[in-house]
């Protein structure tokens, strides 16, 4: 039944309650789907759901999967992504996945439910403080206390989540309040007095930033994540062209520039090409575009980009400034901010510097020996010359996640998920089954390893209940890998903690209901890709057992400088541990 | 004075200032500017929160510390508080402010004359007196305030309640001769 079709429930004919004004109220919205979990204070609303087709309710197997699946959702639609959980435990349960969005700037609206208002305070059955304690973690929060409020609530967090800098709105639903009566009147606008994001650049600003980068003989375009939220990837494109500047992203910032471009040069930062990062310290303009001077991307602030002039354009003020010290700010909306950039911007005489940038690239690319094991970056490679490209990577957080930055070539924007900002492990797998949800065009590929797939794994059942068509690769080093990595190289080889043991995922795979393979050896490879490609009516598991002690380079250790640089060092190159040479051979990979 | 001392004081360096912020009655309002402070680590000298000439709207008064680039990211921390509606930093402009303090002083009968003549040389009120205390009303700058502290301490103050600096921008920025 479609509400809004049906003339008998005219919302101006009758007094609705809170949880048909909510239902309706998304309705308005546009929204289509909701990832969410009942219980006792929702009870009302998904009552209210339960009838109405124009919205799909998919039910994780936990909360913290219906918020990352609202934020993988969201990273590939563009689209708020809506997450509906209950009161006290279902509430907190959510805190990781909205700190997660809150962090990586992903508009999604949360709705949890609320003990009634007059138990407020008292310590009832399952109510929690979800309003106070998700204040630090949100762009903004409500509580609704009085129905007549309800829909112009939901219109402004919808309103605040994806206008500005965006980011998660909570909105706490007290038991009573959706079953009390209000007429149901959606606002047109929203009017706020308190809020008005800037969105053009200040022209004087702008002005002087093209006066900036026309006076440049090294150039560097350090990209960010805000690049895709403002969907400025052909501003960018047109920009960079005309001007001819080189192009590094972030991690967040990955698929916003096509990476088989010659102008592009991979990721910067920690685990950033040796080349973006080397031109970035060898730049004498940066010019920031919706990125925000992360301590993974500069290491020692004082010594990144530190003979360059730098150019900062972000939508949120307090962006500016607050780590690196900029010498034009422009508080704008990337897409108009490059728009007006454009004609101001004459095609500069870079060709030295791109030639010796090409040259970089060719002396340090990305690159591993390649073995009768199987490696990470091995498999990550393949997929991407599978696809080429045309698929969404949902990456984890560690080791993989580095590698699946490196390794891909990134064409597209809304190609890469990732939980950057935060690090959330067991992040993979429930944004994937959000992010199948927008993009049914291409294949979505989970990229876990054995350590965060076990963080969120319960969610294997809600991808074979719905038939959610990704690929979870497992990629199982029996580590914690990069926790290994730093312990090996910082901390003495003292593995603490970090060997871990898995169950067998491919009789999981069965015993959930969807199909496993498992790749032992390197020429295993290939074929259970093709295996795993081909399965197009669920989601398919994959096992890929990898080499146990591999690191990721390039690295600039944390805090460091662009002279603690290190590439693949060479006994990495020489052989594979306890394999014989003659096997192997030395896979390379440039971007651009 | 308080403009002076911030022209005068070199970059890099702790200063005082005073943020004066129009927040919207809203629920979680306040809690989100305190819990602000408590989360990103910054000072708080004084707060104070009261009604302004707009029913929907409090005017909140914050001394704070910090060096330039600390008060730079306060003030964008602050404008970033979806309910505040202006934030100024009074301390680049000249402004006008007070402070108000409840001073309960010990007494006996010898000491009593001399602390009501403290009281009044700094136009501070008796509001309350016991055989063994009175309590002094004291109006003022933050500074004058301090002072008057200070003078009754050897008589011993039992209890002490302050306001905390409200502050308004001053209207007149001329010079004044």
């Amino acid at each position: 039944m479609a509400l809004q079709k049906d003339g008998n429930l005219n919302p101006h004919n009758r007094l609705m309650t809170g949880a048909e004004i909510f239902v309706r109220s998304l309705i308005e919205e546009g929204v289509d789907i909701v990832f969410g979990y009942p219980g006792g204070a929702v009870i009302g609303i998904y009552d209210a759901l339960h009838d109405i087709s124009d919205i799909k309710h998919i039910l994780t197997r936990h909360e913290q999967g219906a918020v990352h699946a609202a934020e993988g959702y969201s990273k590939a639609s563009g689209k708020p992504g809506v997450a509906l959980v209950t009161s006290g435990p279902g509430a907190t349960n959510t805190v990781t996945g909205i700190a997660d969005a809150y962090m990586d700037s992903i508009p999604i609206v949360v709705f949890t439910g609320q003990v009634a208002l007059k138990l407020i305070g008292n310590d009832a059955f399952q109510e929690a403080d979800i309003v106070g304690i998700t204040r630090p973690i949100t762009k903004h929060n409500y509580l609704v206390r009085d129905v007549n409020e309800l829909a112009a609530t939901i219109k402004e967090a919808f309103y605040v989540a994806t206008t500005g800098r965006p980011g998660p709105v909570l909105v706490d639903l007290p038991k009573d309040v959706m079953a009390s009566k209000a007429h149901f009147d959606y606002p047109k606008k929203v009017v706020m007095r308190s809020y008005n994001p800037h969105v053009q650049g200040h022209t004087k600003q702008i002005v002087k930033a093209a006066e900036l980068i026309n006076k440049a003989k090294r150039p560097v375009l350090y990209v960010g994540g805000g690049t895709i939220l403002s969907n400025a990837s052909e501003e960018l494109k047109a920009l960079a062209r005309k001007a001819r500047i080189p192009v590094t992203t972030t991690l967040h910032g990955l698929g916003s520039y096509p990476e088989n471009d010659e102008l592009a040069m991979g990721m910067l930062g920690m685990h950033g090409t040796w080349y973006s990062n080397t031109a970035v310290h060898y730049c004498d303009l940066l010019i920031a575009v919706g990125a925000r001077f992360d301590d993974r991307v500069t290491g020692n602030v004082d010594a990144f980009a530190a003979e360059a002039k730098k150019i900062h354009i972000d939508i949120d003020p307090s962006a500016i400034s607050k780590n690196v010290k900029v010498d034009v700010p422009i508080v704008g909306d990337v897409k108009h901010v490059l728009r007006d950039l454009l004609p101001l911007v004459q095609t500069l005489d870079t060709k030295d510097w791109l030639q010796t940038i090409k040259q970089w690239k060719e002396e340090h690319p990305l690159r591993y020996r390649n073995g009768k094991h199987i490696r990470m970056q091995y498999v990550i490679q393949r997929i991407g010359e599978i696809t080429n490209g045309n698929a969404v990577i949902v990456s984890d957080v560690g080791q993989h996640q580095m590698w699946a930055a490196q390794f891909f070539k990134y064409i597209y924007p809304r190609t890469h998920i990732t939980s950057g900002g935060l690090g959330t492990m067991g992040f993979s797998l429930p944004a994937a089954m959000g992010a199948s949800f927008a993009r049914k065009d291409i294949p979505v590929v989970s990229l876990s390893g054995d350590g965060g797939i076990q963080m969120n794994i319960q969610e294997f059942a809600t991808c074979v209940e719905y038939k959610i068509p990704i690929k979870i690769f497992i990629l199982n080093n029996g580590y914690l890998g990069m926790v290994r990595q730093w312990q090996e190289l910082f901390w003495r080889r003292r593995y603490s903690q970090v060997k871990m043991s898995s169950p067998d995922f491919v009789k999981l795979a069965e015993a959930y209901g969807c199909p496993g393979f498992r790749a032992v050896q390197k020429d295993e490879v290939n074929d259970v890709l093709a295996k795993a490609f081909a399965v197009n009516d669920g989601p398919v598991v994959v096992e890929f057992k990898v080499v146990k002690e591999d690191n990721v380079y390039p690295m600039i250790p944390a805090g460091m400088t662009w002279k603690e640089l290190m590439d693949v060092p060479d006994e990495e190159l020489k052989s594979v541990k306890g394999e014989t040479p003659e096997i192997e051979e030395i896979m390379v990979l440039a971007k651009g | 004075m308080s403009e002076l001392t911030a022209m005068t004081t070199a970059n890099g360096q702790d200063r005082k200032h005073t943020i004066s912020i129009l927040v919207e009655n809203k629920f979680g309002a306040f809690n989100r500017i305190a819990g602000l402070f408590a989360a990103k680590g910054y000072n708080i000298d004084s707060l104070t929160v009261g009604p302004t000439e707009d029913d929907e709207i409090s005017r909140m008064t914050i001394v704070t510390r910090g060096d330039d680039s600390v008060i730079e990211q306060i003030m964008k921390q602050l404008n970033k508080v979806i309910n505040t509606v202006k934030v100024t930093d009074l301390t680049y402009e000249s402004f006008v402010e007070r402070d108000l303090a409840l001073i309960k002083v010990q007494t006996k009968t010898d000491t009593r004359s001399e602390i009501m003549q403290i009281a009044e040389i700094f136009r501070a009120k008796i509001i309350d007196i016991s055989p063994r205390t009175v309590t002094v009303e004291a109006i003022g700058s933050e500074q004058k305030v301090d002072a008057i502290i200070k003078m009754l301490k050897p008589f011993g103050i039992k209890e002490l309640a302050r306001t905390g600096r409200v502050a308004l921008k001053r209207e007149f920025q001329g010079e004044v001769n």
